[in-house]
């Protein structure tokens, strides 16, 4: 029989949604959460989990993070990634529809949440393709993707080349309030540039990718949400550039939300050495200058979320020439430790870090991520003192390829709860 | 920093780029290159540095004149010379370039001369050879063509004797040259004072000005008071596009005429890495005149070429 009652004991309760940072026990019953520092009249534990020296925080919601299911079974599968998540703390996992076939049809994403279902670790909430096939020509039938379970509409990487379409996109996912998540880039800007356009990338004769790529599409989407007063997420901002637009549209009041992955808050161009193809990206890694920009922004609320931009990539794609090395990391046991490294170095406490990857991206996803009495028992409980090495063994996802190889870490996760269940104990 | 070209003993076992490489290393290239050149002029052409030893010359990308100036340069250290034409990219479906290194591996290469189409292939290469394999770049995408800067610098110490005084201006298309930039690199750890680029803003890549050097979008300007004028030369694909309207206004602004060339100092040398666009990029009448070394640096190519294939295969023996 299934374990309704669970109380965590000694636990430090890292709260994000309320602010606070404090000694308490916590009380979980049914998948909620039924009493904080007391238990209510009459609960009996069935288990009991010691968090001494543990923080407990609401589970972590991944903005970006690719399960490659369907079509790219060999490189990633749910089962392997969903154990990723909850070893990583990850209890909600937003995954973009760039799969093969991409989900530009109810029918492919009811398919892929009953096989996550199947695997009953992490929750999923797939991100619908915005055009058929994500061809940037026909928009996809929106409102039955999201009667599908679909959270927002997408291209994934893909841009849309032609702007009447997004145009036209923006004007019928504002009909129905639906958000749309894009990543801004001008395609022909970026042609075959693989790098940061800047001093290094020269230096190392790779193609670049120069930052007005990045704030002409910005600059576009703003003109557009103007026009259509669609609601746009900014998916991994890469320039300090494009940090100060989405501060400005921010303050004239445009329903502009962004993220940033991890990749970009800790590394940067001239980190590439060698042609080192870990380090290939997209966006690219940009100055540090940029990175910098990207932490001040994180501090300062511009940047919304910090998502894992998980794109587990086999070897094959990667020991190859850097230009022809297929883009991205493994990120979801990375997204807790390197969140951490982050809130260290720019000296922001607990409670701050862990909203962006917790009650923040949970609003828009609709739900509450906090420590309150009646919040989802979906909980991270792990030790921020407790280093450990990146290496091909230590990670569970499939995807063993990430530039932090070999680097030690702070933060390592010793208990996942979702719907109230372990799903995760080391 | 640790360096790919190097073994623990700071000596070459690879020439990836001319980048970060030392002094001593770049004149130790030029000197060994020296006696080979003088041992040409006494009638002595064959060596036996390289005898036993099997030379694979592995070009993804087209080349025949560069093909055979390592063909040749391996041929008069008595290797075994085995020239392999993969035009098929490693991208499209079949073998990786990885793949294919370790099959030659098992044939028993001791040197691979490698040409590709991508920038950081010969670095890729060298990280995944067997110890005791060297690796020369024989051009990889944009970045770096050392033995080419190699034989630019034999030149240029040829006429000029010393580069801690002079001026060299490079000229053209650096924003796709491998060779502008491992000249470049060459000559700053060479001591040369002062290495300016001329370009139309389209074909300078950014940030240049890093690299240590100054740069100039007239010609007229950049060229004055020069003593080395190295050409660069234009791919057919960037004639006409988004980097430049046409080959006549590219020769008129940054072709090499007589009358440019007068800006320079009077004892100038021209230089150009071959081939060349007569008309587009030069003017015959430089081209052919007294001040162009091209043919030159032709022939020190083999033995600048000998120099560093024996130079990384006696390091790599003494492992």
């Amino acid at each position: 029989m299934a374990i309704k009652n669970i109380a965590i004991l000694n636990g430090r309760l890292v709260d994000p949604l309320a602010g606070t940072d404090r000694l308490a026990d916590l009380f979980l019953s049914e998948g909620r959460i039924v009493g904080v520092g007391q238990a209510p009249a009459g609960f009996v534990a069935e288990d009991t989990l010691d968090a001494s020296g543990l923080v407990v925080c609401p589970g972590l919601v991944d903005l970006a993070a690719r399960l490659r299911e369907p079509g790219f079974e060999y490189k990633a599968t749910l089962p392997t990634e969903m154990a990723a998540a909850v070893a990583g703390g990850v209890t909600s996992i937003v995954c973009p529809p760039d799969t093969d076939p991409p989900l530009d049809e109810p029918g492919l994403v009811t398919m892929l949440r009953q096989r996550a279902k199947a695997h009953d670790l992490a929750r999923l909430y797939p991100v619908g393709a915005l055009t058929a096939g994500l061809k940037g020509r026909e928009i996809t039938e929106m409102a039955q993707l999201r009667e599908a379970g679909c959270v927002a509409f997408s291209q994934g990487d893909v841009p849309i080349a032609d702007l009447q379409v997004l145009y036209r996109a923006m004007q019928y996912a504002a009909t129905f309030d639906f958000s749309l998540r894009l990543r801004p880039e001008e395609a022909s800007l970026v042609n075959d540039g693989v790098a940061h356009d800047g001093e290094y990338a020269s230096r190392l004769g790779l193609t670049g990718i120069p930052v007005v790529a990045e704030t002409i599409a910005i600059a576009q989407i703003v003109q557009l949400m103007h026009a259509t007063g669609c609601r746009v997420h900014l998916a991994r901002l890469s320039s300090g550039e494009g940090v100060a637009m989405v501060r400005a549209a921010k303050r004239d009041g445009l329903p502009l939300t962004c993220d940033v992955d991890i990749n970009h808050i800790h590394l940067t161009d001239v980190d590439i050495g060698y042609f080192n193809s870990q380090y290939r990206f997209d966006p690219p890694l940009r100055s540090g200058r940029d990175r910098d920009a990207i932490v001040a922004g994180l501090v300062d609320g511009t940047i919304d979320a910090i998502c894992s931009d998980h794109s587990p990539v086999d070897d094959d794609g990667k020991l190859v020439p850097f230009a022809e090395a297929e883009r991205g990391a493994t990120g979801l046991e990375l997204l807790l430790p390197l969140t951490l490294a982050w809130a260290e170095r720019a000296g922001v406490a607990l409670p701050q870090a862990l909203a962006k990857v917790t009650c923040v991206p949970a609003t828009f996803l609709g739900f509450q991520a906090g420590l309150a009495v009646g919040n989802r028992a979906d909980l991270t409980l792990f030790d921020p003192e407790a280093t450990w090495r990146v290496t091909p063994e230590t990670l569970r996802s499939q995807g063993k390829n990430t530039p932090f190889l070999g680097h030690e870490l702070k933060g390592r996760v010793r208990h996942t709860l979702v719907k109230g269940k372990r799903v995760f104990s080391a | 920093m640790y360096n790919p070209q190097l073994n623990q003993q700071g000596e070459l076992i690879h020439l990836l780029t001319t980048e970060g490489l030392p002094r001593r290393i770049l004149n130790q290239v030029l000197d060994r290159a020296a006696e080979f050149v003088a041992q040409g002029a006494e009638g002595n052409k064959k060596f036996n540095h390289l005898a036993g030893r099997s030379v694979f010359n592995l070009f993804f990308e087209n080349s025949t004149r560069t093909r055979t100036t390592f063909e040749i340069a391996a041929k008069r250290l008595s290797a075994d010379v085995i020239n392999l034409n993969i035009q098929a990219s490693s991208t499209a479906k079949g073998e990786t370039l990885l793949d294919t290194i370790h099959n030659l591996e098992a044939m028993g290469a001791d040197l691979f001369v490698v040409r590709h189409a991508q920038s950081g292939a010969a670095h890729l290469i060298a990280e995944h050879v067997q110890p005791g394999i060297a690796v020369v770049n024989a051009g990889d995408g944009r970045h770096a063509h050392p033995t080419q800067a190699l034989l630019d610098m034999y030149t240029i110490r040829h006429y000029k004797g010393d580069f801690t005084n002079l001026r060299v201006a490079i000229v053209g298309d650096i924003l796709h040259s491998r060779v502008a930039r491992s000249q470049i690199h060459a000559l700053t750890t060479l001591g040369c004072p002062e290495v300016r680029v001329i370009a139309p803003k389209t074909l300078l890549p950014t940030g240049i000005e890093s690299l240590g050097v100054h740069v100039h979008h007239d010609m007229r300007e950049g060229l004055k008071d020069v003593d080395v004028v190295a050409m660069l030369r234009l791919q057919n694909e960037r004639m006409s596009g988004a980097y430049l309207p046409s080959t006549q206004e590219y020769f008129k602004h940054y072709g090499l005429t007589p009358e440019k060339l007068a800006l320079a100092r009077p004892d100038a040398i021209v230089m150009h890495p071959g081939p060349m666009n007569r008309g587009v990029e030069i003017d015959s009448a430089v081209a052919d005149g007294d001040r162009a070394v091209i043919l030159p640096q032709v022939t020190f190519g083999i033995a600048v070429r000998m120099a560093v294939m024996n130079i990384v295969a006696e390091n790599q023996a003494r492992r």
